[in-house]
């Protein structure tokens, strides 16, 4: 973290127990300025317990939470500078759709005609102009997630907290609103608190994502990072698609280590912290770093049979099996295939990987 | 009921419409017989001429409702006023069942919103603790509350041993004991129909409030109340209705400067001083308001609901 970016959300050793249940275990977090945050993991980590301590719905059983250098764990909701997206959006239904969004303006003590006004440009936002009178009964999912996205920013809060905001809405729409709300979040300036299970949506929004399981942080960093270089198990496996393969390290020197396969191949990889000679571990090595040849082409080029290819649209998705009772899942290109073979079933094939394709994973 | 289905001409929807409106009948029934019937019974026995060991003799008058709103004077032969004497016991009526509404609603309220906010398997528990009361007869417990109100009774008693006071309150036999009484009798209609609809609010809702910077009492008036309306409505009419043709608080605890229509009506039908045309009459006034008040109030809320 640099000197120079001021943090917005300072969660330390965050704490949150329910009855002798610990729902977060010590978590510690600075979110920054400006920046789209993504909280991801899978359903009953413990995501929404975080987001509602931040927004006050929950107390804090340890810890301190601080919001651009105040402690605010103590104060009540209503006088926290962040607004939510609700999951399910918690509209007023008694309200105009214009009169939801200039709620919270009037609570802050706008006039009821500058509220409006004010109101009237978020609708224009979210593109909902013309439905300004209705009530929020009478529009379709996707509109009502934009109510809610403009009734929360209408009061331009320093932080807008959302989850799992688009969980509701169909595919294609999801993602027209990723891409939205993404743009939003950039000609806002605000600090978006995003909460979602689905590390594809993640993986697309965010600036920086923390990765979490059962009320642990499991890893934090930007997309890439988290992606390219997971450094768990947890995480290796719930970001995409990854082969996690059985290794023993037999020995490190230089900044690698050299690992051996249950079927008795060695493979040579970056070192991590953590991971000692001797440690049997796992290995990730994602499927499009991986290519296929009839021919070896290095030394650690490994040989196995092609089992099944499948065609997933883009790419093309070969599994080969190799000695040692593992198998690999190889994933090719569509528009590769001039440069990268195919393979049919049955026939030997030898799986290479990209240098720096393999990741040693602490536990 | 699946209305959709009575769509069409085919045989079928012919049956399932014969065969609805057989299982009607026994509503149907219910309703003429124990509705319609005895207010008819009623709207006729006004109109007829009164036999002086009570009971009517049939011959049409309109002597009832004369006797309710004009004064002839001693012999029935002046040139007629305006009686106010019923007309003040009427307004007298509305205006102690309304404050016994209103004290039921500052009272039920928070007691409906508190057990619908309790955890899910306990609420049953406390509706039961709520309704124990009225397990008990109604006139027994409005005669154990004028033992309690009473001058040397144990409420006295207590806050003259505390030195709270040191002269008794005189309750019994004031307004405020009919208005407790009545409050007291009715109050579960009050907290059962607004318990029923906090229970089905949504207090997501009352977060996202908080979320736009609204204070706990911004969040209930704005979206609390709003949400569970019909409730507060329905607990009002429940409350106000009987508490205006109630006679047992008012006879009891309001002794004989508080009547109340319903002991006016009581009066008419019981004993040899009985006036049947006229209590039916006074009955048939009081159902007119009543119907009126309603009225009002439903044509009110569908404004309320057209407006945006
Ligand atoms: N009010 C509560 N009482 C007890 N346990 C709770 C409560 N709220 C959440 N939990 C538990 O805390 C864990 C985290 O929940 P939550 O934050 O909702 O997960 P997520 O949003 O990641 O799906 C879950 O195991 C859940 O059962
Ligand atoms: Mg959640």
């Amino acid at each position: 973290m640099t000197e120079n970016t001021q943090i917005a959300v300072d969660v330390r050793d965050a704490i949150k127990r329910y009855g002798d249940f610990t729902a977060l275990h010590r978590i510690s977090l600075g979110i920054r300025d400006n920046e789209f945050f993504t909280l991801l993991g899978p359903s009953g980590c413990g995501k929404t317990t975080l987001l509602r301590m931040i927004a006050g719905f929950e107390d804090v059983t340890e810890g301190a939470i601080f919001l651009y250098g105040e402690e605010i764990e103590d104060l009540p909701p209503h006088q926290r500078p962040v607004n939510t997206v609700f999951q399910n959006y918690a509209l007023f239904p008694h309200m105009s759709v214009l009169e939801n969004v200039s709620f919270g303006l009037e609570m802050r003590g706008a006039s009821k005609a500058d509220a409006r006004t004010r109101a009237g440009e978020m609708l224009e936002l979210v593109q909902l102009t013309q439905f300004a009178s209705r009530k929020p009964s009478q529009l379709s999912g996707g509109q009502q997630q934009r109510v809610a996205l403009a009734r929360a920013l209408a009061p331009s809060p320093k932080v807008l907290l959302l989850d799992e905001p688009l969980s509701a809405l169909d595919l294609k729409l999801r993602k027209a609103m990723q891409i939205e709300l993404k743009h939003i979040q950039r000609e806002t300036g605000i600090t978006f608190i995003f909460v979602t299970h689905d590390q594809e949506e993640a993986l697309t929004m965010s600036d920086r994502i923390a990765v979490m399981s059962a009320g642990e942080m499991q890893q934090l960093g930007d997309p890439r990072d988290i992606y390219e270089t997971p450094r768990n198990m947890f995480v290796a496996d719930f970001i995409g698609d990854t082969n996690l393969l059985d290794v023993s390290v037999e020995g490190i020197a230089a900044g690698r280590a050299t690992c051996k396969l249950s079927g008795g191949h060695r493979l040579t990889c970056d070192a991590v912290d953590g991971v000692n000679a001797g440690a049997k571990v796992h290995l990730s090595v994602r499927p499009e770093r991986l290519f296929l040849s009839d021919q070896p082409t290095a030394a650690e080029s490994l040989q196995g049979t092609v089992v099944e290819n499948i065609f997933i649209g883009t790419d093309i998705s070969t599994i080969v099996d190799v000695p040692g009772g593992q198998h690999f899942t190889v994933r090719t290109s569509n528009s590769d295939r001039g440069n990268k073979r195919i393979l049919d079933p049955g026939t030997t094939a030898y799986v290479n990987m990209e240098p720096g394709a393999a990741r040693l994973l602490v536990d | 009921m699946a209305g959709g289905a009575a769509t069409g001409g085919s045989a079928a929807a012919d049956t399932y419409k014969s065969a609805r409106h057989w299982l009607l009948l026994p509503s149907w029934l219910v309703l003429v017989l124990v509705v319609l019937a005895p207010v008819c019974m009623m709207l006729i026995y006004s109109f007829l001429t009164k036999e002086f060991r009570g009971g009517v003799i049939w011959e049409p008058t309109l002597a009832a409702y004369d006797q309710f709103f004009f004064d002839r004077g001693l012999f029935g032969d002046d040139p007629p006023k305006i009686e106010w004497t019923y007309i003040t016991i009427f307004w007298r009526s509305i205006w102690q069942a309304g404050l016994a509404t209103i004290l039921s609603l500052i009272i039920g309220f928070p007691t409906a919103y508190f057990i619908a906010t309790r955890p899910e398997r306990t609420r049953a528990l406390w509706v039961f603790l709520v309704t124990i009361p009225y397990w008990v007869n109604l006139l027994i417990r409005t005669v154990s509350m004028k033992f309690l109100l009473r001058d040397q009774g144990p409420m006295n008693d207590f806050l003259i041993s505390t030195g709270l006071i040191d002269d008794p309150l005189r309750i019994v036999n004031t307004n405020l004991a009919v208005q407790l009484g009545l409050f007291y009798s009715y109050l579960p209609f009050m907290v059962l129909p607004i318990y029923a609809s906090v229970e089905r609010y949504n207090f997501a809702m009352s977060e996202a409030a908080a979320d736009l910077y609204a204070t706990k009492w911004t969040t209930l008036r704005r979206i609390v109340l709003p949400a569970v309306k019909p409730g507060v409505i329905a607990g009002c009419i429940l409350v106000f209705v009987p508490s205006l043709g109630a006679f047992l608080a008012p006879d009891l605890l309001g002794g004989a400067k508080n009547f109340m229509i319903g002991s006016l009506i009581e009066e008419q039908f019981k004993g040899n001083a009985g006036n049947w045309p006229f209590g039916a009459a006074a009955a048939m006034v009081l159902l007119t308001m009543v119907l009126i008040l309603l009225m009002i109030f439903a044509r009110q809320q569908r404004r309320a609901e057209a407006s945006p």
